[in-house]
């Protein structure tokens, strides 16, 4: 809770600077919706709960300007009936309410913009794949049927912008590490290393997180250029590993330290997008890759391309790869009995998209391949927009894998459908 | 002196002669540049509030609003185009920036706010629905030129009527499609499309054309899909010209942060 009481503060001081008729004015333009949402296993899983989605949720969405800036407050109010404990936990996006942006944006000089506060952040080319994006993912709401733009989580961060002809720079402090919403077993099973087996409820993911304010920050760095519609950039970031990649001796779940450099770029080729993004991950804790508490460094590539098949009908297709550096001393390090990673992880991702009734009625699917885990996911999905307000949306998240501890593998009795209702207003 | 001048006005009649003597030709590009100019490139920029309905033959309506931002390089050359949609709130805060492309692909982009995401989108699909409208994404930003021939018909006394054939047949729908445009101040007035069986499948219409900072400006327009009986009506408001837009605007930065005037 201390955070709401943090955001209160800021507003009031904007508020002061700002004069309070401002205040009062600004927020005339509300929007947002209401939504009910559903969802089932389809596969019996003797960890979890029967069902996978029970929620309805209020967004509500306002939007102002302040004096030289705009304030945005978007704010998920959630009934969520597969929780016990309704109490809000802002970080985690845990309770009855689930703050999604509460920021001051404004320019303090021609050639900066500056936005602070409670944001969502991304950047990046890849499609669902994040290489150089080290901004918070809701793995979560992910698999669990939720609307994609609950893929990302917010981040509580100050991010400065700056302009000119020649390059742009975007930097991102957040003081705090804001670690995605990972797979703790809450809701969805996962391969357990140290049990050896798959885990959920019984065995929920206890972690020790950094969170020192300012002690435990991450700084996360873009400098990009549009070369006539060729978009290039530079990333750099500083902080630690988003979801777990390591265990303490006390035997949790820890984030350790990570510091990623990485190039990505985006033209027009065929009359179609074409991108390719690398990076590259140096586990800052483990460096020599000889301790098998701490994940390795990787190399990550992607290269994708999109295009519309025939009218109407849009086809994305994407490689995707995860080389683990200092193998050698990752295999010989590891525990006996432990499995080891293959040291390329290989991902093909296809996804299409058929829109048909004047985009009232999107279909599409999107698989994910790994021809070296040998595992799958797929994901697809049906829209309806039955008029400018009301929004129907059914769809299922499956997964199947030869081995149970490969990424995609190790959520093979997590399968579910699910559906839900939307009006906006 | 007197020689001189002479012989200048003779090889001016001269040039004159020749000039009419390819009239069709240059007639017909002359006509069809003046309309594209009319149709898009009023003024150097311009900004428009537009409301659009969209009824299917059921009755059923959906409404969208937008801001449309536009700045041109030069008359028919590269232009920028930024829409900022209102309505309906599942796209609110969306954006999609356009950098029509005179001698390439147009590069296009939108923005989803709720992902902070941008999103590049190829230009082969031009020739979709705009916002599920029976308005197309070249309607927005215009047709290129060069992308089919022209004829000049005969025209009535307020019109010429120009019909125009795709060079590349299979990149669109239509096999033909014949515009009316006004005499007097060039503003295309009505297009009529024909599928690729010959038959009229597709009206455009100007319903009121107004000066605006005296330039002729289409204020309301429709779109028939008469095999649908789908109708698009479109409304634009508090329009202006010549605001002095930046080309920063029409750049990631305003894309990921709206500036003012596409908000209000």
């Amino acid at each position: 809770m201390k955070k709401i009481g943090f955001y209160a503060v800021a507003l009031f001081f904007t508020a002061l600077l700002t004069g309070f008729n401002a205040t009062a004015a600004a927020f005339a333009d509300i929007h947002g919706f209401v939504e009910a949402g559903a969802g089932y296993r389809t596969s019996d899983d003797p960890h979890e709960a029967g069902r996978s989605l029970s929620e309805t949720r209020l967004q509500a969405d306002l939007n102002g300007d302040m004096g030289p800036g705009s304030v945005i407050i978007k704010a998920d109010f959630l009934y969520d009936d597969m929780e016990d404990d309704h109490s809000v936990d802002l970080s985690g996006g845990e309770g009855w309410l689930d703050l999604r942006e509460f920021n001051f944006s404004f320019s303090p000089l021609d050639f900066m913009d500056l936005k602070s506060g409670r944001q969502i952040l991304t950047w990046g080319t890849g499609d669902m794949i994040f290489i150089n994006d080290m901004f918070p993912k809701d793995w979560v709401s992910f698999f669990s049927g939720r609307q994609s733009e609950y893929l990302k989580a917010p981040s509580d961060a100050l991010k400065m912008s700056f302009f000119s002809p020649l390059i742009n720079a975007d930097a991102v402090y957040t003081p705090q590490f804001d670690s995605d919403r990972y797979i703790t077993g809450e809701r969805i099973s996962y391969w357990n290393g140290t049990l050896g087996a798959i885990a959920g409820r019984n065995a929920v993911a206890l972690t020790e997180k950094p969170d020192d304010w300012f002690g435990d920050s991450e700084t996360a760095l873009r400098l990009y250029r549009n070369f006539h519609g060729v978009e290039t950039a530079l990333y750099g970031y500083e902080g630690f590993w988003k979801s777990p990649a390591g265990m303490s001796a006390g035997g949790k779940a820890v984030f350790p330290s990570l510091r990623v450099l990485g190039v990505s770029a985006r033209w027009n080729f065929l009359n179609g997008i074409a991108n390719a993004e690398a990076g590259k991950y140096d586990s800052m804790d483990d460096r020599d890759g000889d301790n098998p508490m701490i994940r390795n460094g990787e190399v990550r590539f992607l290269a994708g391309y999109e295009h519309e098949l025939m009218k109407n009908l849009m086809l994305s297709m994407q490689f995707y790869t995860e080389h683990i550096e200092d193998y050698g001393n990752y295999v010989s390090s590891l525990f006996p009995g432990v499995t080891a990673k293959d040291e390329n992880r290989r991902l093909l991702t296809m996804r299409l998209t058929k829109s048909a009734m004047k985009q009232n009625l999107v279909m599409s699917a999107f698989v994910f391949y790994s021809p070296t885990d040998k595992d799958m996911y797929l994901r697809p999905k049906v829209s309806y927009q039955a008029s400018d307000s009301l929004f129907f949306e059914t769809g299922a998240n499956i997964f199947g894998g030869e081995n149970v501890h490969t990424f995609f593998g190790q959520f093979t009795e997590n399968d579910n459908i699910y559906f839900r209702v939307k009006r906006g207003f | 002196m007197k020689i001189k001048k002479l012989l200048t006005s003779a090889a001016l009649v001269c040039f004159a002669a020749q000039l009419s003597a390819g009239t069709g030709k240059l007639a017909v590009d002359e006509v069809v540049r003046k309309a594209n100019n009319a149709a898009y490139y009023g003024g150097d920029d311009g900004r428009s509030a537009v409301r659009m309905t969209i009824k299917d033959k059921l009755g059923r309506v959906r409404e969208r609003e937008f801001t449309i931002l536009r700045k041109d390089e030069s008359d028919g050359g590269k232009q920028y185009f930024y829409v900022y949609f209102r309505k309906p709130s599942d796209v609110r805060k969306m954006v999609f920036i356009v950098w029509k492309n005179i001698d390439k692909g147009d590069d296009r982009w939108l923005y989803l706010p709720a992902l902070d995401l941008v999103k590049r989108i190829a230009a082969s699909d031009k020739r979709t629905s705009f916002a599920g409208s029976d308005y197309m994404y070249e309607d927005v930003s215009g047709r290129g030129l060069g992308e089919d021939s022209h004829e000049l018909l005969e025209g009535t006394d307020t019109r010429y009527i120009i019909n125009n054939r795709p060079k590349d047949a299979d990149a669109v729908e239509f096999s033909s499609y014949k515009v009316w445009i006004d005499k007097q101040n060039f503003v295309p007035m009505k297009t009529e499309y024909l599928d690729k069986s010959g038959e009229l499948y597709r009206t455009v219409e100007a319903l009121s054309v107004e000066n605006i900072d005296d330039i002729p400006t289409v204020v309301k327009a429709r779109v028939t899909n008469h095999i649908s009986g789908s109708v698009t009506s479109l409304e634009f408001k508090n329009i202006k010209y010549n605001i002095g837009l930046k080309k920063s605007v029409f750049t990631e930065r305003y894309l990921r942060r709206p500036p003012r005037e596409a908000r209000k």
